[in-house]
């Protein structure tokens, strides 16, 4: 009789489901099953299983063969790489849980760092646009509760995030939504014909980078304006019914992606599709939401709002913070040569940032904390595997619509391996000790 | 643990009715003491300083997701003034919307102990426990709001006050809140459909209940369950010419509730930012407007259970913020700046527009005047707390300044005639140029340390040197035999305190901060008789509509609440 753990969190995307069951082998030691997740939420908790799992940290040699040491020797590496450097970049912190970003900030006060998180090169176009326009929203339930027209813009939920639809947007059974489904219009607005387009009343299929111009085509048709022939490859005609939808609903929801935040136009399109939920808000309900993309991006932002006023994008190399995205955003630090050491935790820049980036982290003095083996690790110097946050440790993070859960312990980890805060804390006493020393 | 005695101040302890003599101070193990308790002490020197004990902030805005909302869409708010870290002290950031840390030293700065955050979403609470967590040095705690929770609505539809306060205590306790908030009751629920309810009477859609119904029933609880703090309202029409009508209609449903408690609370009914809801007229413009402070005040001067801060408006570009969804969207077609909402399931809504209180109109200057007006009417300042709302009406970093109007006539005229371009008009629509009182520091250590105690429930912790009471005490560099010519000093001195020792600990000397403190995170726990339906409904509810499960609601854990302060109710009698 296999042990269940109820309540579970899921520690992949923003969409944070929390009631994942995990069925543990009677010593309560190993994961068996994964229950009501998605296909990737279940791989993750798995592959924590793996038997070849890398336990201790490794340090790259001269020949480029791998060397275990202790977590001791890593910090003292790490402590000493950070405080030795004039602008270290601490990049990642998305996959990990609050306190270890609040430690991670208290590290890079101290030895002046320019920190960033995945957001950059991600939502952080919509981040700026918000500090443009604000941002009408509204937490997940209030759009399963109450929600008749729902759109997805240059998203692909049915794969990026798997039960944002079933949990959230289009089938629940809310309270004034009770029949599911069929009291929702969903609308998806995709150049490609993706599998969530398949399953929309309407699929607007636009022509690719034109997203500005249609979100300001829908400006001018609530307003009832004239407007040519096609825009962006769409006929007035639709164009005028698509703001009719939207207007004639209770409550409509947006949700969009990396569609809009990184084709052309970038915080330009978030800007005018917020305008979009603003006007609405003039003829009825709506509110918009941002498709978050690792489980605690929207965490980062939130630990370094309160203790630095910004959520990504921070220079704290003048001993106060600094926020100018594009000079302090991490690939243009990268790239333009002005950071000479690279940290990284929570995330993989080795396979999300460009080639330009990643070869320069190459050459830099780098260490990787990481429980997986990625290509950011096999580009490091260093190499920290730790506890897997949602799995192994608990600790908070935040939904895409910033509503704070605390994730959950469901097996101890491999026996001597830290966590992210166990690590951090280590370093962050060696770091102490260094300047302390200077 | 090192014992003081603060030597040579003139101590303003309106509890013990000490106004102004000079009295020594002495605090043994944490504790106030008499002066006699103390054997060999660390001696503070204040002479020619002012002694009082640490203030009490009622209600401001400075933690949670509506400040974090205004701190990371407003990097505009930290252009120029971040400072770095020295020290002890992190770096610092932020104007309106200060960093924790900021928040932090500028309470010290200004004397404070304790804070209580004015709106918590409940299904927000970790983070606004984060936030509290990372804030060091004050004590602080956290009312959630009730006004539109879709549980309250119910129960209160059908007026079932004991399943009301079941539920409130359930909820106090998940959320490890400190007691009643009320914000726009109804109307935040209707503008889940884009409504709102603009007077105490207006139905709620579906819900089918009214603000008077959920403001009466809201107090019935707090007074079943005996809370230390009362419920705490910001009623319908906020920043509404003509408002003040509703507002009386909100004051007086309180008529016939008495306090029920065992912390020495005398009020059933706490109007916060009173200023807001005080106005007249039909328009903001200078020939409609009119100030109605003295009205309200009045009626507030003729009972005797309903307190009330002030939300002085201090004229500079702030950040608003507030759990009233609707006015929030009405804010932002004002002035047409940006404008963050946040709707929350089966719970409440909150709004964010950044906003300019330009002294060359005529409206903000009314405001300023309205909110003075009401510190300057009332006749028992136990009852009147001075606060900006902060950061609605102005930044937490000026308290001192709105301490000075107050305190000088000379200050206020200056205003009137050199700064704001319509002080003639303002005089003639605004009580502000008939009034020449001037709140005395007795008063100001009732307005701003022993009543808000006194209000919050905690009178047997914070406001007062009565020995026994917990070791909060600040100096300030004010000599009020001397100091009186000029209404400049008042405002630096209460923002620059010589000393500040909290929970027995020296936090500033010679006005630089030195400790980070002990801080604590307050909280109630009320024990209420097992409801089955109650519990039935939450489970329901959780099942059905929250997106979230029952079992990862709670707030538990030590990174959340490091360091509690628990205060137990019993309610089950």
């Amino acid at each position: 009789m296999a042990k269940i753990v109820t309540d579970v969190v899921c520690p992949f995307c923003g969409t944070l489901c929390d009631d994942l069951e995990v069925a543990l082998s009677d010593d309560g030691e190993e994961i068996l099953e994964v229950y009501n997740a998605c296909a990737i939420g279940a791989a993750k908790f798995l592959h924590s299983q793996a038997k070849d799992r890398l336990t201790r940290p490794r340090m790259k040699q001269e020949d480029g063969s791998w060397k275990e040491v202790t977590y001791d020797e890593a910090a003292d590496y790490t402590a000493n790489l950070l405080v030795d450097a004039k602008k270290p970049l601490m990049y990642g912190w998305s996959s990990t849980n609050c306190t270890a970003q609040s430690t991670g900030s208290e590290i890079g006060e101290e030895v002046g760092a320019c920190m960033d998180n995945t957001a950059t090169v991600c939502h952080g176009s919509t981040l700026i646009a918000v500090q443009d326009v604000g941002v009408p929203s509204a937490t997940l339930g209030e759009i399963a509760n109450r929600a008749d027209r729902v759109v997805f813009w240059g998203c692909n939920p049915a794969h990026a995030h798997p039960r944002h639809m079933s949990r959230y947007s289009i089938y629940p059974r809310g309270f004034f939504t009770g029949k599911g489904s069929k009291s929702r219009k969903m609308i998806v607005v995709d150049p490609r014909n993706t599998d969530t387009a398949k399953m929309a009343d309407v699929h607007v299929q636009l022509e690719q980078g034109r997203d500005y111009e249609l979100l300001s085509a829908i400006r001018v048709a609530i307003r009832g304006e004239k407007l040519p022939d096609v825009v962006a490859g769409i006929p007035k005609e639709q164009i005028y019914e698509i703001a009719d939808t939207l207007k004639s609903g209770r409550f409509t929801a947006i949700f969009f992606g990396m569609g809009v935040t990184h084709s052309l136009g970038k915080n330009h399109n978030i800007d005018i599709a917020i305008m979009v939920t603003r006007d609405l808000n003039d003829y009825t309900k709506a509110a918009i939401v941002a498709m978050r993309g690792h489980y605690n991006v929207t965490g980062s932002g939130q630990v370094w709002g309160w203790e630095f006023g910004f959520p990504f994008c921070l220079d704290l190399t003048r001993g106060f913070a600094r926020y100018n995205p594009g000079d302090s955003s991490s690939n243009d630090l990268l790239i333009r040569d002005e950071v000479d050491a690279v940290f990284v935790l929570g995330s993989d820049p080795g396979a999300h940032f460009p080639v330009g980036s990643v070869k320069k982290i190459a050459k830099l003095p780098s260490v990787c904390i990481d429980p997986h083996i990625t290509p950011t690790s096999a580009v490091s110097k260093l190499h920290v595997p730790v506890a897997f946050v949602g799995v192994e440790v608990g600790g908070c993070a935040y939904r895409m619509d910033n509503v704070p859960i605390e994730t959950r312990k469901v097996v101890e980890p491999p026996e001597g391996m830290l966590t992210d805060d166990e690590f951090l804390q280590l370093v962050l006493t060696r770091v102490r000790e260094l300047k302390g020393a200077a | 643990m090192t014992d003081y005695l603060i030597k040579n101040g003139f101590v303003y302890d309106p509890i013990l009715g000490i106004n102004g003599d000079k009295v020594d101070v002495a605090i043994k193990d944490g504790k106030m003491a008499d002066a006699g308790d103390v054997t060999n002490p660390t001696i503070i020197d204040a002479t020619g300083m002012t002694v009082m004990a640490a203030g009490v902030d009622v209600h401001a805005h400075v933690a949670g997701p509506k400040v974090n909302t205004g701190r990371n869409f407003r990097p505009e708010d930290k252009l120029f003034n971040g400072t770095a870290g020295s020290g002890i002290k992190r770096m610092e950031g932020g104007f309106s919307v200060p960093t924790v840390f900021r928040t932090a030293y500028l309470y010290a700065r200004m004397g404070f102990g304790f804070s209580m955050e004015a709106a918590m979403p409940p299904l927000y609470a970790r983070h606004t426990h984060e936030e509290i967590r990372d804030t060091p040095i004050i004590d602080q705690g956290a009312l959630p709001v009730f006004g539109n929770n879709w549980f309250v609505l119910e129960y209160l539809k059908e007026n079932e006050i004991e399943n009301t306060a079941a539920y409130i205590a359930w909820l106090l306790n998940q959320t490890k809140g400190y007691g009643i908030k009320c914000v726009n009751p109804g109307g935040t629920e209707s503008w889940g459909w884009g409504l709102n309810c603009e007077t105490v009477d207006d139905v709620v859609p579906y819900f089918d209940v009214t603000p008077r119904q959920i403001v009466s029933g809201l107090i019935e609880a707090n007074e079943y369950l005996g809370l230390p703090h009362c419920m705490h309202v910001h009623g319908n029409g906020l920043g509404e010419p003509g408002n003040y009508e509703i507002t009386l209609d909100t004051l007086k449903i309180a008529e016939g509730f008495k306090p029920q408690n065992d912390f020495g609370r005398d009020v059933v009914l706490h109007n916060t930012h009173l200023q807001f809801h005080c106005y007249g007229g039909e328009s903001y413009s200078s020939k409609f407007f009119e100030s109605k402070s003295k009205e309200v005040v009045d009626y507030i001067n003729s009972v005797d259970n309903i307190s009330y801060d002030l939300g002085v408006v201090t004229l500079d570009e702030t950040t608003t913020m507030t759990a009233d969804g609707p006015f929030e969207h009405h804010l932002s077609h004002m002035n047409n700046l940006k404008w963050a909402n946040t709707d929350v399931e089966l719970e409440t809504g909150s709004g964010v527009v950044p906003f300019i209180y330009n002294p060359k109109t005529f409206i903000a200057g009314a405001q300023w005047a309205v909110g003075l007006e009401c510190g300057l009417f009332i006749k028992d300042p136990m009852r009147a707390y001075i606060t900006t709302d902060a950061p609605n009406a102005g930044p937490l970093c000026r308290y001192p300044r709105v301490y000075k109007w107050l305190m000088s006539a000379k200050a206020r005229d200056d205003m009137l005639d050199n700064t704001l371009k319509y002080g003639d008009r303002i005089r003639e629509r605004c009580y502000i140029g008939e009034l020449d009182r001037e709140i005395s520091l007795y008063e100001l250590a009732m307005m701003t340390r022993a009543g808000p105690a006194k209000t919050l429930g905690l009178g047997h912790m914070f406001g007062s040197l009565k020995p026994g009471l917990e070791g909060d005490v600040a100096v300030y560099p004010y000599n009020p035999e001397t100091d009186t010519d000029d209404p400049e000093k008042i405002e630096y001195a209460f923002g620059n305190a010589a000393y500040l020792i909290k929970g027995g600990k020296l936090i500033v000397k010679e006005g630089e901060i030195v400790d980070m403190g002990n801080k604590r995170t307050f909280w109630v726990n009320a024990t209420v008789n097992d409801n089955p339906m109650v519990e039935r409904d939450i489970s329901e509810k959780f099942r059905r509509y929250y997106t979230v499960t029952q079992n990862n609601y709670a707030v538990e854990g030590h990174h959340y609440v490091p360091n509690p302060y628990v205060i137990e109710v019993d309610a089950t009698k």
